[in-house]
């Protein structure tokens, strides 16, 4: 092989007992797209970040156009030539667009006081290269979130690294957002840089990438090109691992029985947005009901509004009593219980103490009894429960997450896009959680979801949201038929 | 953008332009205040450049001001040395702690940084006490020489040294290395993936604080011609510090000096209050700081960087 631009050998990255990455190693040459996949906790993220020596590895060596960089500080590897998108990033707030990429183009030097002039003109050029024009004299905060994403690229290529590596490049971006960002990451191709991109979606990187190399449990599992790797055996076993089937539901609620939640003519505005407009839904007792509707339709809004973290008009009432008026702490307290899409785990604590929070209402007896039956639920949490919520996965977490949220016994359990960012293993195991609380439980859910195969098999309605206004009800056996083709 | 700077620059010269022709109207007790204002305005905003730009919580700033204060007493005392002299000996004084509190602010996040400052001013104020022989213990040391006997010259010189210190410290933060050492401090591994070593200019920011800590710890006792615990080094006395740039506002650098100089008058003016003064002081600096949490400063830029 000819001399490659980035070159990394039997990477090796322990944390305490646990192997982050075992024995990783791949090239990259100048000019070349290299996906870097493998579901959530799978160490990919831990490469990028040892190639960028945010950590350092125990063992291995990363060889930059063939002179060794593993162990460098960041600074030097950066200064070397390797530049980094991250994907969330923490812009500072007085400072404009352009400030932001001038800052990227200084030197690291205490003596220069006075920047260079010729700054100016390079970082405007940059900006116009992502497309960052029109938005040069505006603050972070009032930057939409695909300008924001554009910001960390345009810092990532100010110094015009030779190799640049790209953390999740799609996320959370539209369609056509996808294709100008595809469109530039072909640009640093046809520039000769070295270009590792990390995702945890073989498909989404797939038409980029001129090889790819996946990942599962800190370990190399394939290699290859896109097809190659997806058509690998254990890919897709890690990937897809058994089909996702709907649950047979013992009993459901009937149209006789009074709903336990009612929605009646909601309407929320932010500002001058309209969050939802006018939103009806109902929930009976016992019942699995599923809003589905992509980012930005109202889900997590209906949910605020139902557990009383957003002023609204119209009515909400559970139980026959209305909940106008009620704050949302005594609303938890009545039942229902969100366990949102941010999660919002004590990162702090054992998985132990963020349960026994959850549980902290109820009696020693019944708590102990709660927690053993979520601990059959979940077994994952038993064998996690001494350590740091934010040291787990993010699977785990979202596992945690419910299980908390359940430690409270709800009569209404909320929950909140749980799928999001979860590779498919992960959904399988989320699925079957939920498949056992509907046939085994009394529990009555409402789940918001933007994944409608996750969605479908755990409903006995579904509702579908789009901009802020429910445009469908039914069956899940009638949604392919009467909605599919609308929401996708 | 927010105020141009060039009406930024005609407002400031105007500022310190009337300052100093204040000494022609008010009494040497009003300019007695304020005097002991201006250095106290010197302290916030040392302060400001390590919790507003290199994201550091340093809750004792009387660490360094102590230093530098008790340095420049001791040599004078000791020595004998020319006032300039002590000057200089307190600010390497001062430096040298700042290194010290630095090797600890790189290892350590969030609030254990913020414990050892309040440890190193317990541990600074001990000393004082356990050296009394030296140092006048919790009575305090006079100083043999003083900057002036006359309050209009002790008034300008202070003015001297905080315009000097607020061009100085202003420029810093507004410049490339203003905006490097913000960056660092708001997320240290972006930084240092856009190739800007931290530590050296976390290492900076720490000097440059220190340096004017301890040079404005060092007059204030020149003027006062004694230093004591209570006067720089006390904790109260940190708080103080930290409430003026807090209500200044954070990351404005000159909103120190409004914090400082607001502090400092108002507890005067509240003086025949007795000790309800305090009180009526801190209850404003708690309002302010609940409905205008920008500072005062940092509220008039944001108006105006919205229209």
């Amino acid at each position: 092989m000819s001399a490659a631009r980035l070159e990394v050998r039997g990477l090796t990255k322990r944390f305490g007992g646990l192997v982050a990455v075992r024995d990783i190693g791949f090239s990259i040459q100048p000019g070349e797209i290299l996906g870097l996949i493998g579901p959530n906790g799978s160490g990919k993220s831990t490469v990028m970040k040892l190639i960028m020596g945010i950590e350092r590895p125990n063992a291995g060596s990363v060889r930059l156009n063939g002179a060794e960089i593993a162990g460098w500080p960041t600074h030097r590897i950066a200064r070397a030539g390797i530049g980094i998108v991250f994907q969330h990033s923490r812009p500072l707030h007085r400072q404009t667009v352009l400030e932001h990429i001038k800052l990227a183009l200084l030197p690291d030097s205490l003596l220069r006081l006075a920047a260079d002039p010729a700054v100016e003109g390079k970082a405007r050029a940059i900006a116009s290269r992502v497309g960052l024009e029109t938005v040069l004299g505006r603050h972070p905060g009032t930057l939409a979130f695909a300008d924001l994403r554009r910001l960390e690229l345009a810092k990532a290529i100010a110094r015009e690294p030779s190799v640049v590596l790209v953390d999740e490049p799609f996320a959370g971006l539209t369609p056509s957002e996808v294709a100008s960002f595809s469109e530039l990451i072909r640009g640093f191709r046809a520039e000769g840089k070295a270009v590792l991109l990390v995702d945890h979606n073989v498909k989404s990187v797939a038409a980029l990438v001129d090889r790819a190399l996946a990942m599962y449990l800190g370990e190399r599992i394939a290699e290859g090109t896109a097809e190659t790797v997806m058509r690998d055996e254990q890919v897709r076993r890690v990937y897809l691992g058994g089909s996702i089937e709907a649950a047979a539901r013992v009993s459901t609620g009937t149209d006789a029985a009074s709903p336990l939640l009612a929605v009646e003519g909601v309407s929320v505005l932010y500002g001058k947005a309209q969050a939802l407009d006018n939103v009806s839904i109902t929930v009976r007792e016992r019942e699995f009901v599923s809003v589905v509707g992509l980012n930005g339709a109202g889900k997590t809004t209906l949910f605020n509004a139902v557990s009383g973290l957003v002023p609204y008009r119209g009515t909400i009432r559970f139980a026959e009593r209305t909940l106008a008026g009620t704050s949302a702490a005594a609303i938890a307290r009545a039942g229902i219980v969100q366990c949102p899409e941010t999660r919002e785990l004590f990162g702090e604590m054992s998985v132990a103490e963020n349960l026994e929070l959850g549980g902290a209402h109820l009696t020693n007896a019944a708590r102990t009894e709660q927690l053993a039956w979520l601990l059959d639920l979940f077994p994952i949490l038993a064998e996690r429960a001494r350590q740091n919520a934010a040291t787990l996965s993010g699977g785990e977490q979202q596992m945690l997450a419910i299980a908390r949220a359940l430690m409270m016994r709800p009569r209404l359990l909320i929950l909140d896009e749980p799928t999001l960012g979860l590779a498919p293993v992960i959904l399988e195991q989320l699925s079957k959680a939920l498949a056992r609380l509907h046939t085994t439980t009394e529990i009555t859910v409402l789940l918001g979801e933007q994944n409608v195969t996750f969605a479908l098999p755990h409903a006995d309605r579904i509702y579908v949201l789009e901009h802020a206004r429910i445009i469908w009800e039914g069956p899940p056996a009638r949604f392919a038929a009467e909605a599919g083709a609308q929401y996708l | 953008m927010a105020l141009p700077r060039f009406r930024l620059l005609q407002v400031s010269v105007l500022i310190v332009v009337i300052a100093a022709l204040l000494p022609l109207w008010l009494s040497a007790y009003i300019l007695g205040v304020l005097t002991t204002a201006y250095y106290f305005g010197v302290f916030a905003m040392s302060w400001d450049l390590l919790f507003g730009f290199a994201g550091e919580v340093n809750f004792g700033p009387t660490f360094l001001i102590g230093l530098g204060a008790y340095t420049a007493a001791l040599i004078d005392n000791l020595l004998g040395w020319p006032i300039p002299f002590c000057v200089a000996a307190a600010a390497l004084a001062a430096l040298v702690g700042g290194l010290l509190l630095a090797l600890p602010a790189l290892r350590l996040r969030g609030p254990y940084f913020g414990l050892v400052t309040l440890v190193a001013v317990l541990l600074l104020q001990n000393v004082i006490v356990i050296f009394a022989h030296f140092t006048g213990g919790e009575i305090g040391m006079t100083v043999p020489d003083v900057l002036s006997v006359d309050a209009g010259t002790n008034y300008w010189i202070a003015l001297a040294v905080l315009t000097i210190s607020a061009v100085l410290l202003f420029g810093y933060s507004r410049s490339p290395l203003g905006l490097i050492l913000q960056a660092a401090g708001q997320d240290p591994v972006e930084a240092s993936s856009l190739g800007f070593n931290v530590a050296k200019h976390k290492l900076a920011a720490f000097s440059v604080s220190a340096v004017f800590s301890g040079v404005a710890g060092a007059m204030l006792i020149f003027y006062l011609g004694s230093a004591s615990v209570d006067v720089v080094v006390d904790l109260a006395i940190a708080v103080q510090i930290i409430i003026a740039a807090v209500l200044g506002g954070r990351r404005t650098i000159l909103g120190g000096v409004i914090g400082g100089v607001f502090l400092i008058a108002a507890g005067q003016v509240l003086l025949p209050l007795g000790q309800l003064s305090t009180f009526v002081v801190s209850a404003i600096a708690l309002l302010v700081i609940l409905f205008f949490p920008d500072g005062l400063l940092g509220h008039a830029l944001r108006r105006s960087e919205q229209e």
